[in-house]
């Protein structure tokens, strides 16, 4: 009997592992079909054309940050104070309404959100701002959506566990309950919250299909000079152009070498989180 | 400006912000639900595309049907069976530490990387070819993750008092844990799968690299031909169509996934609250 | 350590002068911690035997000597012996499954598992293949009558364990050790989460029990102790300080630690 056990907990030893083992055999496949695209001039080149062997990445990359940070910040804008009024001010049963609402949104598939902005978003900027419609305007409330949920869910935990004593310190100095979030519980919920903002930042670099639908993706992206203007993410152009980029050519190597530079961002901002999560603990 | 008018007006823009988030599902589920409906029919349901942008979704739906069935059945037990290591018997050393870090690494891993990898290491170097195997592997990576977790969680939360008293009564740690444990944590584990699932009959990324370009019109007819997906059909449709037919058959084959999904939460609710009922609560 | 044994009681208990468990030489340290220290003792069969002491003096550590229950706890060691019927269950060979088959357990707060009334009971019998399907209402009807609840549950064996009151759930778990037929039942503090009337009919059970079991009883009640028990260790920081039979415990005690603890005069 005991040697069944012990051979039990060597079995589900194993099965703990493959998560890891994916993780090495993704960065060793990544690497190794990405590296032989990676150099200087892939990362700060300024033309795109496979056709033409060219691979500059700077106006995708600088079009993903484009995209990236106007999202987070509506986000910040729409969900810091939904997740303050969770936390603070909604009674029960508001509290469970909102936050089944906001959740829900989560599983909405990235598709339809992106169809959504395709045919809600775009033809409403296009006619009321101007410009093709398609632009990073849209992308940023499109991917804004995307990464609200999370944001708030992890912002009001943080806001949650500040203890119920400094607030009551702080009213008790005649500080007025707004007053106190600015100056009490925010404050005291940073790390939290900065770690919230850290993993909405990785999210929204690695979502592909919401916004792949609304940015434009022109043929040759350029350095975006407006929110109007179209553009390219790096996981868009991994879709888009994966399926006629032939096995083996630098073409495809280049798609590998976007999807290391993704693989390294959104792990390294992962891990950052962590660390802040951790630090605060202590 | 005093600190009190500051403290109405500040209410007033927090309750704004608010309204906007409370806004955002509604308007989606009404928008697709409105559009969408006019659509939905038998012969839509069951009857296979035409011309791309004419006939029904059938192939798409068993598409993905398939697709998460698979990978449900790939990453669930996997899953659940690490969630049990590392809940019950990973000693706290670097070793768990590290099986830890990984599992939270592959969490956070971007669905287009999990797809390049599907299509370097499943569909090229395993030579799985563009199929439904295919995909159904990498989906499973994605669920993984998600898995763990949540299994992880419900099975810390059974009371200690469980174990004792089944080690007490002569059980052995594996037994106490098939017949205790995992029983009493169901609710929790069920919830967490269902909510890989969920995840799965919505991702596009994976599936659109190694399972199919979703032209397939067809049912797949073995693990290894290509399969089409509804997501995958929704974002064809959305981008290429031409005709106003095709862009209705979007909105029917969206609202078809949202259900589809929606389907997926309630049996995940009502799983969960039958094995609430059976443990008593 | 010398102690004496009324010799009324022996008259009328002759299986009483078995030794059914035996400490020698016993120690149990929690990593650098030394629980318990030198315990030399003896259990008597078919009697109740009191652990009593303050918190901390290692008197649930030393009931769960007895059913190695201490082997869960991952920084817990031990040396010298423990025998049971003669044969020391310290010792390597030993299955600690079958150990605790013979050795029955109840917590301090009950811990039904979350299912029927039936399926308690009728759990460990499935497990250890103790018996068909058809004789499992058979021992489910005996656990529970031996735990004197069979009457307050015939009719509703299908309820979930937690629809039972505190007092019934801890009666269930007595049943529930009772289930595959034990020799040794070890019941830690038992009545410390239970009302006062559901004590006095799980005391008034212990002295059924004791007819057929050898009963272990770790108790920080003093009364209940002088209630039930035919022998009372008293310990004190993981030393026995006094064992012998209650009555001389309580009415004569040798030692000045036990008097001050029997008359509270202790912090």
């Amino acid at each position: 009997m005991m040697k069944l056990e012990s051979l039990i907990e060597k079995a589900l030893f194993l099965s703990a592992s493959f998560s890891a083992l994916i993780v090495f055999l993704i960065t060793f496949f990544l690497i190794r079909e990405g590296v032989p695209a990676l150099s200087l001039n892939f990362l700060t080149g300024l033309e795109w054309r496979p056709g033409q062997e060219f691979f500059g990445t700077l106006p995708t990359i600088i079009g993903t940050l484009w995209v990236v940070i106007g999202a987070v910040f509506i986000a910040l804008l729409i969900g810091v104070p939904t997740s303050i009024y969770l936390s603070e001010f909604a009674p029960f049963w508001v509290r469970n309404i909102i936050k089944s609402s906001v959740e829900v949104i989560v599983g909405i598939p990235s598709v339809v959100i992106g169809f959504f902005g395709l045919m809600i978003l775009v033809p409403f900027i296009r006619n009321t701002i101007g410009g093709r419609g398609e632009s990073i305007l849209a992308g940023w409330i499109v991917l804004a959506i995307m990464i609200l949920p999370n944001l708030i869910s992890l912002t009001e935990d943080s806001l949650r566990a500040v203890p119920k004593s400094y607030r009551e310190a702080s009213l008790a100095l005649g500080a007025t309950q707004w007053q106190t979030i600015t100056k009490v519980i925010v404050p005291a919920a940073s790390s939290g919250i900065r770690a919230a903002i850290v993993l909405g930042v990785g999210r929204a670099i690695g979502e592909t299909m919401a916004v792949l639908m609304v940015i434009g993706n022109p043929e040759t992206p350029w350095i975006p000079t407006s929110i109007l203007d179209m553009t390219r993410t790096l996981t868009s152009t991994i879709a888009i152009e994966f399926s006629y980029a032939e096995w083996g050519s630098p073409h495809q190597h280049a798609l590998f070498a976007i999807g290391v530079v993704l693989f390294l961002l959104v792990t390294a901002l992962n891990f950052v989180a962590t660390f802040v999560i951790r630090r605060n603990k202590n | 400006m005093n600190p009190v008018s500051r403290e109405k007006i500040m209410k007033r823009l927090l309750l704004i912000a608010v309204a906007l988030s409370l806004i955002i599902l509604p308007v989606i589920l009404i928008w697709v639900g409105y559009n969408g409906s006019g659509i939905i029919s038998i012969e839509f349901l069951t009857s296979r595309p035409r011309l791309f942008e004419y006939g029904g979704i059938y192939p798409q739906i068993m598409g993905s049907v398939y697709l998460v069935s698979l990978c449900t059945l790939f990453g669930a037990p996997l899953g659940i069976a690490s969630a049990i290591y590392l809940a019950e018997y990973a000693p706290d050393n670097r070793i768990t530490q590290s099986v830890r870090f990984f599992t939270e690494t592959l969490a956070g891993m971007p669905s287009i990387v999990i797809g390049l990898f599907g299509l370097e290491f499943l569909v090229f170097y395993l030579q799985l070819k563009t199929s439904l195997l295919a995909g159904a592997i990498s989906l499973s990576f994605m669920m993984l993750p998600w898995t763990i977790r949540a299994s992880e969680e419900a099975i810390k939360t059974v009371p200690q008092e469980y174990r004792a008293a089944s080690l007490a009564l002569g059980a052995t740690k594996w037994q106490t844990i098939v017949n205790v444990v995992i029983p009493a944590a169901m609710p929790g584990i069920l919830t967490g799968v269902l909510l890989g699932v969920g995840k799965a009959v919505g991702e596009t990324a994976v599936v659109w690299l190694t399972a199919g370009s979703g032209l397939e019109a067809f049912v797949p007819r073995s693990l290894s031909s290509p399969t089409g997906s509804l997501p995958m059909y929704i974002y064809l449709l959305a981008t290429q169509a031409h005709t106003v037919e095709g862009v209705q058959r979007a909105y029917g084959a969206s609202l078809v996934l949202l259900i589809m999904f929606l389907g997926v939460s309630v049996s995940a609710l009502m799983a969960r609250n039958y094995y609430l009922r059976r443990l008593g609560n | 350590m010398s102690y004496q044994i009324n010799e009324e009681l022996l008259r009328f208990r002759p299986k009483m002068a078995q030794d059914k468990v035996i400490f020698n030489d016993f120690n149990l340290w929690y990593g650098e911690k030394h629980a318990l220290i030198d315990i030399n003792i003896a259990v008597k069969s078919n009697i109740v035997t009191a652990f009593m002491g303050p918190s901390g003096c290692g008197k649930s550590s030393l009931l769960r000597g007895i059913n190695r229950m201490n082997d869960i706890i991952p920084v817990a060691r031990s040396t010298g012996e423990v025998l049971i019927d003669g044969k020391n269950i310290m010792g390597s060979g030993i299955n600690v499954y079958d150990l605790r088959k013979r050795v029955g357990m109840v917590f301090q707060r009950p811990n039904p598992f979350p299912m029927s009334i039936y399926d308690n009971i009728a759990y460990a019998p499935l497990l250890h293949d103790v018996a068909e399907e058809e004789e499992l209402d058979k021992i489910v009807e005996n656990s529970l009558r031996g735990a004197a609840l069979w009457d307050e549950v015939k009719d509703r064996l299908d309820d979930s364990a937690f629809s039972l009151s505190g007092g019934q759930q801890q009666r269930l778990c007595i049943a529930r050790a009772l289930s595959i037929n034990p020799d040794i039942i070890l019941m830690d503090e038992p009545c410390s989460a239970l009302d006062p009337i559901a004590t006095i009919k799980i005391e008034a059970l212990m002295r059924e029990l004791k007819e057929k079991y050898t009963v272990v009883l770790v108790t920080h009640n003093l009364q209940q102790a002088a209630r039930v028990s035919e022998m009372t260790a008293f310990m004190y920081i993981g030393e026995i300080i006094e064992f012998g039979a209650t009555r001389d415990i309580f009415e004569n005690p040798r030692e000045e630690l036990t008097e001050k603890y029997i008359t509270g005069r202790f912090g």
